[in-house]
């Protein structure tokens, strides 16, 4: 049980207060009366763990982050989520995930450092190196925009539009052929041996490409190389820069410039790992602007935007459907002609509630969903 | 050390047509290498391309999918289904790095005893000569791959 007390100390879990804001505020709560953050939290406390290895509940929290930001003390509670992930995989339970795993087993398979063909996306129009100052992180998109494909998402636009914008503005991003998925899905399903066999080798993979800036498009790895592996490998020396800020900065020195194609009404929705986790909420709205769209805002932004209700390919059950097509309904309201995300894996989940079957009638729902950076590309 | 390798092999064999051709195979007495472990599915369109990574991921040195001929398919198009679901199988193998003979995917009806232990001899012979899967054997480290 201490490794489960050290997680209790970590995460402040002792100054729950039992104030029950966290269930108040709970995605997966508000959907479901059994479940309840506050309830994980005490019975951890209480010594009561009921067999973590059976808990289904810790697999069902989304770890969007929302109650942390609302819990008056602060209590860390999907770090604590994930704490108590690893714990039951050491009791010997296997968490059934979505898709069967199957970014997960990807993701392992790549700790093997096998002589991969990564970069096979990328087209003779865009300009990548091999070494450079600024270096792109593609993550899993090649895979993932395979693996969806039926699902009509094109993950890969997304790093094809950030190579493509970054050529405008004259920098030709390093790219490595090793670099490998930066291990976020197995992160939380608490499969930290793996997590730290990619970290080393995608740490190795940018320092041999000399990089002092790396840039992503997917929160996912960011939050990931910020948190865990600066948390493993302590300070990394490249800079971790979002594309967005990226962008935005280069959009204030007046590199990059948009053209104006008439005033298109766009809504946006924060991915918690950027958003709650890494606190960037400003730059991506500020970028859909300064490429002459009209913003609308949903009525729950910010920190207290809803989940797309799956987290790193865990839970993806009725309830994540439901989390889904409401926050698609709140995007129709806006009565605005595109639902942006910055996130690969929002654009996934979206686009698969509205795949085949809807629960609810078509008209409510009927949104494109497109990411950030393709939007913005159309208007250079 | 060639000689030592014995490869392990998974082998999707669907309930209707292959599997009752392995079993022809055994009855006739048709020799094949004894390296595959077949798993009865009951049908090709049940193999999920993740089924397959899971083998790759746990140690198998090469996967072979086994259904009805197109057209023979117990349910319709099941066969038709594995086929294209089977696509992105060959593209992530490639793109992974694991080498694509590793895995292959083969039509062979209940009538086809002689057939199934031809495609297993060969399935096998290729797999000695590709060695084992190279996420348990040893790679060089620091080696640079092309693009």
């Amino acid at each position: 049980m201490s490794a489960i007390d050290d997680l209790i100390d970590d995460t402040g879990a002792y100054d729950c207060v039992e104030c029950g804001k966290c269930t108040t505020v709970c995605p997966v709560a508000k959907l479901d009366s059994n479940f309840a953050p506050r309830l994980i939290v005490v019975k951890a406390l209480e010594g009561v763990d009921g067999g973590l290895a059976q808990n289904k509940d810790i697999w069902r929290c989304t770890t969007c982050a929302i109650c942390s930001n609302m819990c008056p003390y602060k209590v860390d509670y999907t770090e604590f989520i994930r704490g108590l992930r690893g714990e039951a995989i050491i009791d010997g339970f296997e968490p059934i995930c979505s898709q069967g795993g199957f970014m997960h087993t990807i993701a392992r398979i790549l700790s093997n450092q096998l002589h991969q063909d990564r970069l096979n996306w990328v087209t003779d129009d865009l300009k990548v190196a091999k070494k450079g100052e600024v270096y792109y992180f593609s993550g899993c998109q090649a895979h993932l925009n395979k693996i969806f494909k039926e699902k009509n998402v094109k993950v890969i636009d997304i790093a094809r539009n950030c190579i493509r914008i970054l050529n405008k503005v004259g920098i030709t991003p390093a790219m490595s052929n090793n670099e490998v998925c930066c291990g976020h899905d197995l992160n939380w399903i608490g499969d930290e041996a793996t997590l730290k066999k990619l970290m080393e080798i995608n740490i190795k993979a940018i320092k041999t490409a000399g990089a002092k800036k790396v840039l992503f498009s997917c929160p996912e790895c960011m939050r990931t190389f910020d948190f865990d592996y600066q948390g493993f490998a302590g300070d990394l020396d490249f800079e971790l820069v979002y594309i967005t800020d990226f962008l935005m900065d280069l959009v204030d020195d007046g590199k990059l410039e948009f053209k104006d194609k008439g005033k298109e009404k766009v809504t946006y929705h924060d991915p918690c790992r950027l958003g709650r986790h890494l606190g960037i909420y400003d730059s991506p709205r500020e970028l859909i602007e300064a490429a002459g769209f009209e913003l609308i805002e949903m009525e729950n932004i910010c920190e207290n935007a809803t989940c797309c209700g799956v987290n790193a390919f865990v839970t993806c059950e009725a309830l994540s459907k439901t989390m889904q097509i409401n926050r698609l309904i709140e995007a129709k309201n806006t009565q605005a002609d595109k639902l942006v995300t910055a996130c690969p894996k929002c654009l996934i989940h979206f686009s698969c509630a509205v795949w085949k079957e809807i629960p609810v009638e078509k008209e409510k729902v009927d949104i494109p969903i497109i990411d950030l950076i393709s939007v913005v590309t159309e208007r250079i | 050390m060639d000689n030592m390798f014995k490869p392990r092999i998974i082998a999707f064999c669907c309930n209707w047509c292959s599997y009752a051709g392995a079993d022809l195979a055994g009855v006739s007495r048709f020799q094949y290498p004894p390296n595959a472990r077949i798993i009865r599915v009951m049908c090709s369109g049940r193999v999920e391309p993740r089924f397959v990574f899971r083998a790759f991921e746990k140690g198998a040195d090469g996967v072979i999918v086994t259904g009805c001929h197109i057209g023979d398919c117990h349910y319709i198009s099941g066969n038709k289904k594995a086929e294209e679901r089977m696509k992105l199988v060959r593209y992530l193998i490639g793109i992974l790095g694991l080498e694509e003979d590793r895995f292959r995917l083969e039509w062979i009806s209940a009538s086809e005893g002689q057939k199934f232990a031809h495609v297993m001899t060969a399935f096998i012979n290729k797999i000695k000569e590709l060695g084992p899967n190279p996420m348990f054997g040893k790679i060089e480290e620091g080696t640079e791959c092309q693009q």
